[in-house]
């Protein structure tokens, strides 16, 4: 297929991505104000009542846009293939995983991928959001640019 | 302010947003600002997919917002700096719109 990039990942890390778009999924849907979640969308205005008019327009599609994405790497997390739009939706969903779990986090510009601290608090997160941040740039890479 | 209807169907009633909204047709710009998390590899790819630009401006721009903490990636109406940052927050990167 041209333009389409295999998916070459071992089953327990299928599962994983399969596990953290579900649940981003969820909070989206049942806490959308979340404070982890404001990355997601943005001030684009710096007058409220221009921001105001902005998210009437916008807020709804942007989260269902975000929601479509996240759902295509749930249902193709199997695949050894995807199709330009799948590997769109694997780019958006995984970069959505990283803002979220990033802000969470507070990492910084310098974040390390290749040396997180075992022992630190948060190293089940640091280690899930160094994975999606190498398995982001591999997407990135393979993408047609 | 008025609830009438336009005459014609076609016209689109714009809300007034400043006092010279009016008179003012300087275009907008959109920028996009720098963030810890977004990958560069990634910035650049998002504006070469959204914008058409060439990889060596796409990168140009990505470098700029790295290193300078802002750039401006695309101007024009304000319906069209509008769409950009929604396209733009799509893609999970930092935009805002200004007048220029």
């Amino acid at each position: 297929m041209p333009d389409g990039v295999r998916l070459d990942l071992p089953d327990d890390e299928r599962e994983v991505l399969r596990q953290v778009a579900g649940e981003l999924r969820d909070l989206i849907e049942e806490a959308p104000d979340e404070p982890g979640l404001r990355r997601l969308f943005p001030r684009a205005h710096d007058d409220d009542t221009l921001e105001e008019q902005y998210r009437d327009l916008t807020h709804e599609q942007l989260a269902s846009g975000r929601d479509r994405a996240l759902r295509t790497i749930q249902e193709t997390a199997a695949n050894t293939l995807l199709s330009p739009e799948e590997a769109d939706a694997w780019l958006r969903g995984l970069n959505d995983a990283r803002l979220v779990l990033g802000t969470r986090l507070d990492v910084t510009e310098d974040f390390d991928w290749e040396a997180v601290d075992v022992t630190h608090l948060q190293a089940q997160e640091l280690a899930l959001y160094a994975y999606l941040s190498w398995l982001q740039e591999q997407l990135v890479e393979a993408l047609p640019g | 302010m008025s609830t009438l209807a336009p005459a014609e169907a076609d016209l689109e009633v714009e809300e007034p947003i400043g006092e010279d909204d009016a008179i003012d047709d300087r275009p907008w710009v959109v920028i996009v600002w720098n963030d810890p998390v977004n990958l560069m590899s990634y910035v650049t790819l998002v504006l070469q997919k959204l914008f058409g630009y060439t990889r060596a401006h796409a990168t140009r721009l990505m470098l700029q917002v790295h290193n300078e903490g802002k750039s401006v990636v695309s101007t024009g109406t304000r319906e069209k700096a509008e769409l950009d940052v929604a396209r733009l927050h799509a893609y999970g990167l930092w935009a805002t719109m200004q007048r220029d």
